[in-house]
């Protein structure tokens, strides 16, 4: 298949009537993997909902598109059958309904019916599973019930892998992940963007350098106060690592006023991850 | 109240049967007619429809019993009634029950051996004392709850025959015994009927038993007033599902009576699909100590229907528990009403009583009622009722979509994953297959997906 590109332009959003991003501008391609980063209520997560079309999210000016198809004016499912797939940072509990009705569907809705089909998907699933260490009993769960913060990762990266999506964006995957599930989800997600049909395109929304360690980003862009102050190549994010966020955070601030608070609970409390930085 | 046109005391005795059923036809009527028509600012009535009902416009069943060759066509006509044959495989027992008539009762051979009777009530010379028991019991140690509503006299006015299914004591039934009432399907063509069915389950000392009653009519107009009385012996153990999908024309009153004996273990589960208006009210007492009692219900409204339930868990004996979960879902302009009530009587130490009711609204025309109620005389018992109403969780549809699903397919996984903790808890494994695929199919109207 043609390798595909998500091209942001000029987003702008607000979250009841708070604007959150002011401008984002970011293009990724098929088997290329961003990391964005950012202090807490730089609007990392907003970016990653409003690409999804998140309820209760209001784009108020720019373009996303994927391989020339304006997402935004799309519903949710549209996006994800047009190729975009997003890792919650919080996977939603969805009550008495199994991961595998809700993938049917998701298939069945992409023309995918052979892989559809009960026994070819239970299959898929039990592979995948054995790469991420998922036990079985976990697949038989209702929806993200019951899941602990390793479980629903892990869960998220599954679902990924049967879906088969052209761009992916990671929301804090690695959060509440131990080292062993950091680098299977990691590895899972790094030989999508070397194996894929196209190759995945990725973008990986963090707080820590740790993801990239495992998961190699080629372009590391730095989120403050809503739009991109800084793009680089890895050694940005050593640089991060060693800096924090505070510079880029009192030059964006300055441009922009008072600092922002990112609604989202999602951002909440992790600010002491980074003393030096906030 | 106003009576079904054309019936009249000459009708009541043309209806036939041995004479203490004529007697109590006539009494029935006289009942009926001295009855107050039912008022919306009453507790068993409020938010309901039932001042749309214009009996008049009703006319009593006179043609005699259905043709019992008929029978076995009777039934395959009928798609839900196949499909619940289908999804229960072996089974001890089935009758057939044609507008409260008896036209078949076949028993498996164990269960016949066993002593099990499956019957008319005709052939019992004690008949009416075998209809009222479970009403005298519950009498004995109720309240006003237990008093009879105009329905119940209707029900008895228009009463032709009753089926009977007897377990006696320490026998363990292998097999659901199936009950198919087919209703408003024996009289003249065309004409709107008003009819009773009515069943008497009676489970002896430490038997086992699974019942299924399973309620279908056309699609024409139809009053149906269909009662159950379920006594369960005591450390008997009972199943008892009523499932409703009847035509789209059909206005059905049922009362459900159950009565259960210490140590007993009572499951009931109610599915109400079809109908215009569907009403059951449920009187569920606890009167021997240790027995428990799990009633459960599921609904599903679209278009302009109405499911109506009153339900009473009277707890009048210590250690008894019960646990009610009623859960349904209205879309187009379909409304719903749970009101519900326990009641602790004195002397029922250290009983446990759990009553939830949630509902999901489909849509704007759409509206859930949920009243729920304790009414507690002992000071030492556990009790507590959760309700809501609600919609399908955005976040939950968005979710959903973001795996690339349809918004409409979304909201039917939703749907019957709001039911899923029922069906886990429904004892007769058919019963739970029937209803997945019942109400799955039915979801397809609801949420226009599928």
């Amino acid at each position: 298949m043609n390798a595909s590109i998500l091209k942001i332009s000029g987003l702008h959003a607000r979250v009841d009537s708070q604007e959150i991003l002011r401008g984002i501008d970011l293009e990724v391609r098929s088997g290329e993997i961003h990391a964005v980063m950012g202090p807490n209520g730089s609007g990392k997560s907003t970016l990653a909902h409003v690409l999804m079309g998140r309820p209760g999210y209001e784009v108020t000016s720019g373009s996303v598109t994927l391989d020339g198809v304006e997402l935004l004016s799309l519903a949710p499912f549209a996006r994800a059958q047009a190729g975009l797939f997003l890792t919650f940072q919080y996977p939603i509990e969805v009550p008495g309904v199994p991961l595998a009705a809700a993938l049917t569907e998701s298939l069945i809705a992409a023309g995918r019916i052979e892989e559809a089909e009960p026994g070819p998907l239970a299959a898929r699933l039990a592979e995948e599973a054995a790469e991420l260490g998922i036990s079985p009993e976990i697949l038989a769960r209702p929806m993200n019930v019951d899941l602990s913060g390793g479980e629903a990762k892990r869960n998220e990266t599954l679902q990924l892998a049967i879906i088969r999506p052209r761009i992916a964006i990671l929301d804090e995957l690695d959060s509440g992940l131990d080292v062993d599930a950091l680098g299977q989800v990691s590895r899972r997600i790094e030989r999508a963007t070397r194996e894929g049909d196209p190759p995945l395109g990725v973008i990986a929304i963090t707080h820590y350098r740790r993801l990239l360690a495992e998961l190699p980003a080629q372009r590391v862009h730095v989120l403050s106060e809503g739009r991109i102050a800084a793009s680089g190549g890895p050694e940005l994010a050593a640089e991060l690592e060693r800096t924090g966020y505070v510079a880029y955070r009192e030059e964006a601030a300055g441009a922009a006023g008072a600092a922002l608070d990112d609604p989202d609970p999602s951002e909440r409390g992790l600010g002491e991850t980074f003393p030096g930085g906030l | 109240m106003q009576l079904p046109v054309s019936y009249t005391a000459r009708v009541a005795r043309s209806l036939g049967g041995p004479e203490w059923l004529v007697e109590r036809r006539l009494g029935a009527l006289d009942r009926f007619v001295a009855s107050p028509a039912p008022l919306v600012d009453e507790d068993l009535w409020r938010y309901s429809r039932i001042s749309e009902l214009d009996l008049e416009q009703y006319v009593a069943n006179e043609t005699p019993a259905c043709d019992v060759a008929r029978v076995p066509a009777e039934v395959d006509a009928w798609p839900e009634a196949v499909a619940l044959l289908g999804h229960l495989g072996e089974r001890s027992g089935l009758a057939v029950v044609v507008d409260g008539v008896p036209v078949a009762c076949e028993l498996s051979p164990a269960a016949g051996a066993a002593g099990v009777v499956l019957a008319s009530i005709l052939g019992d010379s004690r008949g009416s004392e075998v209809l009222d028991r479970v009403t005298k019991l519950n009498s004995a140690t109720g309240k006003e709850e237990h008093a009879p509503d105009a329905f119940d006299h209707l029900a008895d006015a228009l009463l032709r025959d009753a089926l009977v299914l007897s377990v006696p004591a320490r026998v363990h039934v292998d097999h659901p015994i199936v009950i198919v009432h087919v209703l408003g399907s024996s009289g003249a063509a065309g004409a709107a009927q008003a009819v009773s069915a009515r069943t008497v389950i009676d489970v002896g000392e430490a038997s086992e038993a699974s019942v299924i009653e399973l309620f279908v009519s056309g699609d024409g107009a139809l009053v149906a007033v269909p009662i159950v009385d379920i006594d369960v012996g005591d450390a008997a153990v009972l199943s008892y599902n009523a499932i409703q999908q009847l035509g789209a024309g059909a206005w059905q009153l049922a009362h459900q009576r159950i009565r259960a004996g210490r140590d007993s273990t009572v499951r009931t589960f109610t599915a109400s699909l079809g109908g215009e208006y569907a009403r059951f009210r449920t009187e569920s007492v606890l009167a021997g100590q240790g027995g428990s009692a799990e009633l459960l219900a599921a609904y599903l409204g679209d278009a302009t229907q109405m499911h109506d339930f009153r339900t009473l868990q009277e707890h009048a004996a210590p250690r008894t528990k019960s646990n009610l979960v009623f859960k349904g879902a209205v879309g187009g302009t379909a409304r719903s009403v749970y009101s519900g009530l326990i009641r602790m009587r004195h002397g029922a130490k250290g009983a446990d009583a759990f009553q939830t009711n949630r509902n999901l609204v489909l849509s704007d025309g759409a509206h859930a009622d949920s009243v729920p109620n304790l009414d507690i005389e002992e000071n030492d018992v556990r009790c507590s009722h959760a309700s809501a109403v609600g919609q399908i969780d955005r976040e939950q549809r968005f979710y959903l979509e973001s795996r690339g699903v349809p918004p409409a397919v979304a909201e039917r996984l939703i749907l019957l994953g709001f039911f899923e903790d029922l069906w886990v808890r429904v004892a007769t494994p058919g019963v739970r297959d029937h209803l997945a695929v019942a109400i799955a199919a039915r979801l397809d109207r609801v949420t226009g997906g599928g």
